[in-house]
């Protein structure tokens, strides 16, 4: 029995795949470093991190994977579920002791099924991200849209905003892991607030941060979205899978209302008015 | 300009206030107020689509529209909503029995700027609430009067602000080759809504409108869709036009037609005019007519059925006559399509999954695309068993009625055609849950 332990890293994660490998001594666990062992008869292993041990083993997926493929390594590490790091060393033990090509597709392999489960659980948080983020506008013009996703997809969803809003300040920010992306019109660097404001975390900005129109554009859109709703083909069954209670705290339309919704009336043909003959 | 609209007035009495008002009201409404109004009366156009754009963010402008699009949210009755989809007005010389803005309904009416609508969208898009707009309108005056209006709003967007978001426009029926044109520049769709499956309807529910107007405008995007990619293959700088192609709507139960007229019709308007999608929208009753008919809720099922129908026919290789015909004119609504034409073609089955073809394991009940391309590509590893079919993701209460594996079926004795339909829609312990269903039956016949 063998543990492995490394430093939380990606890179650290792959040098631990290959000093496995180098020492054929294929590991029951690995844990980030501080983690209990399994038992007292694991042999125990820290693995320092390495990044050229970790460049060879991804440079080697390269070689046997599809691009989107090896992708699916990385999204199974975000992913951050018990058990990531086995499901990780098992897959990737199978491509380099796999003599066939496209072992990414031999879905009678179980580790496989569950790589392509996981990928399709992280492109879909991404997905969703991509979709809920709501940026408020800050009285310096910066655009903060504060995030708590499932998973930790927010280094996935990075170059989707940045193609996106080349021309505006943005920062969205994961309030459970607490980090964010800021992006300057440059480039997007990785931060930390030192002290995020309580009312980031609570998914709605004070008034005081906001520039003076955000909170017409907030009632704007709320008023867009209750209107666009059909009443007649009312569905909250649908309407809950799409949109999982867990994101409302960080939707505008959500929120509780800033001004009542007031449907729109008049829906009878008044007899006063002439009528075209059928 | 609005000296034009007092001339108009003489024409049409009842309209006066309504074009005096044009203006003041473009000023005066607030905002707020515009908003919900215009965007109430345009959420009875279905489509809310915005993906197969091609629109990269070059040069640090704002926003992209490529590839897939997303739903920024949903609405309560679990609708995507994508686009800023907004009338510019709800003014309207039309008369059309099925639609809220039609001229003789006492609704309220709001007009935007053309500079309105660019700052919501700008707006809204920098939030990212939305991918783009949508943006239809009443017609007001004449068809190009209209149409040139729209077209100002997508210009201002594209070359004043650089937005490269997804813009899709309506085009309105009746408006001139030279406005669709030039529409397309701006523009990523464009849609001409053919509104009813037949002409005789049409003409029973819309006087003003005829299917030679909307068929025109589709004609000419087609032509220039067509023109343009045959372009693009010589010179790669040939400017796009709707590069998400065009797409058109027909509303579902206001009129008589079946199933098999509506298929058949969407199947001649997808090879005819290459468009991207057809949308059906189930009859919502928005206001009170003799020629419309009287019902408490809108076919939402029948509407599914008929999407379900149309993306076999669009990606499962089936034909609209295979689906339906002359004995079966339309789909059943207690179960899908697919399966409805499995249950009628039992000689066809059992399919014996390890070795069938792609193209008949798509037409399995239970399988879906993803999961036939599944199965193709991971029987060359090893021989599927059932649970491989599991994990895949088939719907085997569906799919095992019609698939062996290894030569062996989940089912230990044959079940006539009634039968398997009663366990899906039932569930294994049918028998009791069919009796209980066909009671039901009674009472609302009795009802």
């Amino acid at each position: 029995m063998y543990f492995y332990s490394y430093d939380g890293s990606f890179d650290g994660l792959l040098t631990v795949v290959f000093e496995a490998f180098e020492r054929k001594a294929w590991p029951t666990q690995i844990g980030k470093e501080g983690e209990a062992p399994p038992g007292i008869f694991a042999t125990h292993h820290f693995v320092p991190t390495q990044e050229d041990k970790a460049n060879r083993v991804w440079d080697g997926l390269g070689k046997k994977l599809s691009a989107a493929a090896r992708e699916n390594v990385y999204k199974a590490f975000l992913w951050e579920q018990p058990g990531f790091e086995m499901l990780i060393f098992q897959f990737v033990r199978l491509v380099f002791t796999s003599a066939q090509q496209g072992v990414e597709e031999n879905f009678t392999q179980p580790c496989v099924q569950k790589m392509a489960a996981v990928g399709k659980q992280m492109f879909r948080e991404k997905h969703r991200m991509e979709a809920f983020v709501r940026f408020q506008r800050s009285q310096d013009g910066l655009y903060v849209a504060p995030i708590n996703p499932d998973f930790n997809v927010l280094p996935l969803v990075v170059p989707h905003f940045e193609k996106r809003y080349a021309d505006q300040h943005w920062l969205i920010y994961d309030v459970r892991r607490q980090y964010g992306a800021y992006y300057d019109l440059e480039q997007v660097h990785l931060i930390t607030l030192e002290e995020a404001p309580p009312s980031l975390r609570k998914g709605q900005l004070s008034p005081d941060i906001l520039t003076a129109v955000e909170p017409l554009y907030q009632q704007l859109w709320q008023a867009y979205f209750d209107h666009v709703n059909i009443p007649e083909r009312k569905n909250p069954k649908l309407h809950l899978r799409h949109l999982p209670k867990r994101y409302w705290k960080y939707l505008t339309e959500k929120k509780p209302r800033i001004q009542a919704h007031q449907p729109i009336q008049n829906k009878q043909v008044p007899t006063a008015v002439p009528r075209l003959k059928a | 300009m609005w000296l034009k609209l007092l001339v108009y007035q003489a024409v049409v009495p009842y309209l006066a206030n309504v074009f005096r008002d044009l203006k003041g009201i473009e000023m005066q409404t607030p905002l707020l107020e515009k908003l919900s109004i215009l965007a109430d009366s345009a959420k009875y156009d279905v489509s809310c689509s915005s993906s197969g754009g091609k629109r990269k963010n070059e040069g640090k402008g704002l926003g992209n529209a490529e590839g897939m699009g997303i739903c920024h949210s949903y609405t309560e009755d679990g609708r995507c909503v994508s686009l800023l989809k907004i009338l510019l007005t709800n003014f309207c010389i039309f008369d059309c029995a099925y639609c809220v803005s039609r001229k003789s309904n006492d609704v309220k009416r709001a007009a935007f700027t053309v500079q309105e609508v660019v700052d919501l969208t700008i707006n809204f898009y920098r939030r990212n609430y939305i991918e783009g707009l949508f943006l239809s309108s009443g017609i007001f005056k004449n068809a190009d009067y209209t149409m040139e209006r729209l077209v100002r709003v997508a210009k201002k967007l594209r070359q004043e602000h650089k937005f490269n978001g997804y813009i899709h426009l309506k085009t309105i029926p009746g408006a001139s080759e030279e406005l669709v044109k030039e529409a397309g520049l701006y523009a990523d769709r464009l849609s001409v809504n053919i509104e009813l499956p037949t002409e005789e309807s049409l003409q029973a529910l819309a006087p003003e409108k005829n299917f030679k107007e909307v068929l025109t405008p589709m004609g000419h995007i087609k032509d220039q869709l067509v023109l343009v990619k045959e372009e693009k293959k010589l010179f790669k700088s040939t400017p796009s036009f709707a590069p998400a192609g065009q797409s058109t709507q027909l509303i579902v139960g206001a009129t008589a037609e079946s199933d098999r007229q509506i298929l058949t019709l969407a199947d001649g308007l997808y090879q005819n005019f290459q468009l991207k999608r057809v949308y059906y929208s189930g009859y919502v009753p928005v206001v009170t007519d003799s020629r419309l008919p009287i019902i408490s809720t809108p076919p939402i099922i029948r509407e599914n059925r008929l999407y379900q129908a149309d993306w076999l026919v669009r990606l499962y290789g089936f034909g609209v006559n295979e689906l339906l015909d002359e004995q079966n004119p339309q789909l059943d609504l207690q179960i899908d399509p697919k399966l409805a034409w499995a249950l009628r073609n039992r000689h066809v089955f059992p399919l014996e999954i390890n070795t069938a073809d792609y193209e008949m394991i798509l037409r399995v009940p239970g399988v879906g695309i993803k999961s036939a391309k599944k199965i193709v590509s991971a029987r060359r590893f090893a021989p599927l068993t059932w649970e491989h079919l599991r994990q895949i993701g088939v719907v085997l209460k569906r799919a095992k009625y019609f698939i062996t594996c290894g030569g062996r079926s989940l089912e230990t004795r044959e079940w006539d055609e009634e039968a398997i339909r009663r366990k899906i829609i039932f569930g294994e312990k049918g028998s009791r849950a069919s009796l209980w269903g066909s009671q039901l039956d009674l009472f609302q016949q009795a009802s």
